[in-house]
């Protein structure tokens, strides 16, 4: 769902730069504080593990296609304010070098993505995992709070594409919510079966300080 | 650590170079809506980028070209991540984990 250049109008795309300015500048502040040696290169491989499955789109219905966003991985593992971080890196370094996104969306895209999938996914994990005790409640945390990120960053960019007079809102958050429930499903899958994986292999870095 | 390093790269750089060429190219969810609402065109790119589409330029086979620009995608976004993780870490160089 990474927006291109000329689907948001100008007050669109530089509110949201700024706001997403303001969440990236408390996320530094926040990994300042907390940072630790093992998290410089852990955030390093996340972000490569992301940007890397985020090129492997997979088909979903009606001749659409859907890929991995990661927010949610990232948040678990290292925190929901390292996940936006993570994701700016990845949104900044595709926009810039491979011209995915448009450069005057990549506000509006780490916020949709980086902020919107990361906070609101990893504050959806930390509820459901506190009311659901033990590894089942992780898992199903996991897999809901990932389904979930992928539906409101797609809700939040029809918003935007609302606000922006592209296109009715009355048209642009069934449309996307519609497929991005499909393709959220996808987000679940992998992101449950990735931390399965960690969570057998090395329980010790889900226990990490969060950033 | 570094077991965890490795591996980590190697799976990335093997998603990023084995698994991308043979990806779905169907529009994703927002181009799909965008063509279904009839403001696909309104779509364009202010900066081509170095590598544009995920293709490293002059390579005919686009699914070389797509590998070759993935396995690099995947080093340079390794590689800011940890700078700057270190950069945020280095401003207080008293905290240990």
């Amino acid at each position: 769902m990474h927006i291109p250049d000329g689907f948001l109008d100008t007050k669109t795309w530089v509110a949201l730069s700024a706001v997403s300015t303001g969440f990236v500048a408390l996320s530094v502040v926040r990994a300042n504080r907390k940072i630790g040696e093992k998290h410089v290169p852990l955030m390093g491989i996340m972000s490569a593990f992301i940007f890397a499955a985020q090129m492997l789109n997979f088909p979903v219905a009606g001749g659409t296609s859907g890929h991995f966003m990661g927010a949610v991985l990232a948040a678990v593992l290292m925190g929901p304010f390292a996940g936006t971080l993570i994701m700016s890196i990845v949104l900044a370094v595709q926009c810039l070098m491979f011209a995915d996104g448009g450069i005057t969306a990549l506000g509006a895209n780490i916020f949709n993505m980086g902020v919107v999938g990361s906070l609101s996914g990893y504050l959806i994990y930390f509820l459901l995992s506190s009311a659901i005790k033990g590894k089942t409640g992780k898992l199903i945390g996991i897999f809901i709070a990932s389904w979930a990120s992928i539906v409101l960053a797609a809700s939040a960019c029809a918003a935007e594409l609302a606000l922006s007079g592209t296109i009715a809102l009355n048209v642009a958050l069934p449309a996307m919510a519609g497929v991005h429930m499909i393709i959220g499903i996808g987000e679940a899958l992998i992101t449950t079966t990735v931390l399965t994986l960690i969570l057998a292999a090395r329980p010790d870095l889900l226990e990490l300080t969060k950033i | 650590m570094k077991k965890i390093i490795a591996i980590g790269l190697i799976v990335s750089l093997v998603l990023a170079i084995l698994l991308s060429p043979f990806a779905s190219s169907s529009p994703d969810g927002l181009e799909k809506v965008g063509e279904d609402k009839g403001f696909i065109e309104k779509a364009h790119s202010l900066l081509t980028g170095l590598l544009p589409d995920y293709l490293f330029p002059g390579v005919s086979n686009e699914k070389i070209a797509t590998a070759i620009a993935g396995g690099l995608g995947v080093l340079i976004v390794f590689g800011i991540t940890y700078l700057l993780m270190l950069m945020i870490r280095k401003k207080d160089k008293s905290k240990q984990i």
